[in-house]
């Protein structure tokens, strides 16, 4: 027969689910969001998104990179992946100051850009279709900000996948994460190794595949 | 004599006769002015993801460095809740200026916050 498995699940992706997504990568600073992006971006285009640093809000404006093909077996996705700044609720040029010796223009002038960034973040929540919420597997992850952007994504019904990254790290948890927030998926991975990527990939097809009806808050 | 730290608990039905936007401006002015709020019903998700947005337009660098915020997460909806997309009910809430308040520690009972003075020269 003529008629493969294959060209059954192209022809259901086409009737049902998505074959384009825009992703937003979101997270608290220094939780390995721009490394991801840059993994994302090697892995299936050959190209590095943005700049990674140990200084807080090193990413400051969002930066974007488009049609990256991620395939499994016979099925794929074209995404478009959008790097955020890292989401907080304070920003203290002192801490530019005291922790990483930056002068105190320089320090001023990161942390006005850095709120910037988190009201870029923000916006950028009306304009994609699904998020990758990176969390520091080392760290507590029941954090008011990630609490707030996954209470946020629920509410406009937007998917998400939360990135459990670090892993590398020996005292990293993933199964903290996992235990904190059972009702989204988990996917542990290092960003920086590069490890478990693929499992990410495969979640990413499945879950941001899917057709789902977003809800516009106000 | 010396002028100390100002904490409101704030009631449910204080914060209900407020609109949604009027409740973030509310929290946004009193926690500018220095002052540390314990909300008995806390906010939704939206309000707390407005509330960043403005804490970050609000930041001058100088007497106000952002807030710190700290509560339990929204109930768990039940399934008419969810059936109709209405959201869960936010729980208590402590809310401050970052340069004064910090979280110790948060569990399922228990949230644990100290108020430190001059924890930095503003």
């Amino acid at each position: 027969m003529g008629f493969h498995f294959s060209s059954l699940a192209r022809i259901i992706q086409l009737l049902f689910g998505k074959r384009h997504a825009r992703i937003g990568i979101y997270g608290a600073p220094n939780v390995g969001k721009t490394t991801l992006a840059n993994r994302i971006a090697m892995d299936l285009a050959g190209e590095v998104v943005g700049t990674v640093s140990d200084v807080p809000h090193e990413t400051r404006r969002a930066k974007t990179k488009k049609n990256l093909k991620i395939e499994n077996g016979t099925s794929s996705l074209t995404i478009d992946i959008v790097d955020t700044p890292g989401i907080a609720t304070k920003v203290d040029y002192m801490e530019f100051v005291r922790n990483y010796g930056i002068d105190e223009e320089e320090a001023r002038r990161r942390a006005k850009e850095a709120t910037e960034g988190v009201i870029e973040a923000i916006r950028w929540l009306d304009n994609v279709d699904g998020v990758l919420l990176v969390m520091d597997s080392t760290e507590d992850p029941f954090t008011q900000v990630n609490v707030t952007i996954l209470g946020n994504l629920e509410a406009r019904n937007l998917p998400v996948i939360i990135a459990a990254n670090k892993i590398d790290m020996e005292t990293s948890s993933p199964a903290t994460i996992k235990s904190a927030f059972p009702q989204h998926p988990v996917v542990p991975i290092s960003a920086l190794t590069g490890h478990n990527m693929q499992a990410l990939y495969s979640k990413m097809i499945e879950h941001f595949g899917k057709r789902k009806k977003r809800r516009w808050i106000k | 004599m010396k002028e100390g730290i100002t904490v409101d608990l704030v009631s449910k039905d204080k914060l209900d006769e407020l609109s949604s936007e009027e409740r973030i401006n509310y929290i946004i002015d009193e926690v500018r002015k220095g002052k540390i709020l314990v909300l008995e019903r806390g906010l939704t998700s939206s309000e707390r993801v407005k509330l960043i947005q403005q804490t970050m337009e609000k930041i001058d660098h100088d007497t106000f460095i952002g807030i710190e915020i700290e509560g339990y997460p929204e109930e768990k909806r039940s399934f008419i809740h969810r059936i109709f997309g209405m959201v869960g009910k936010p729980r208590i809430t402590v809310i401050g200026p970052a340069h004064l308040l910090k979280t110790i520690r948060r569990d399922d009972r228990v949230i644990e916050t100290v108020i430190v003075p001059g924890r930095r020269d503003v």
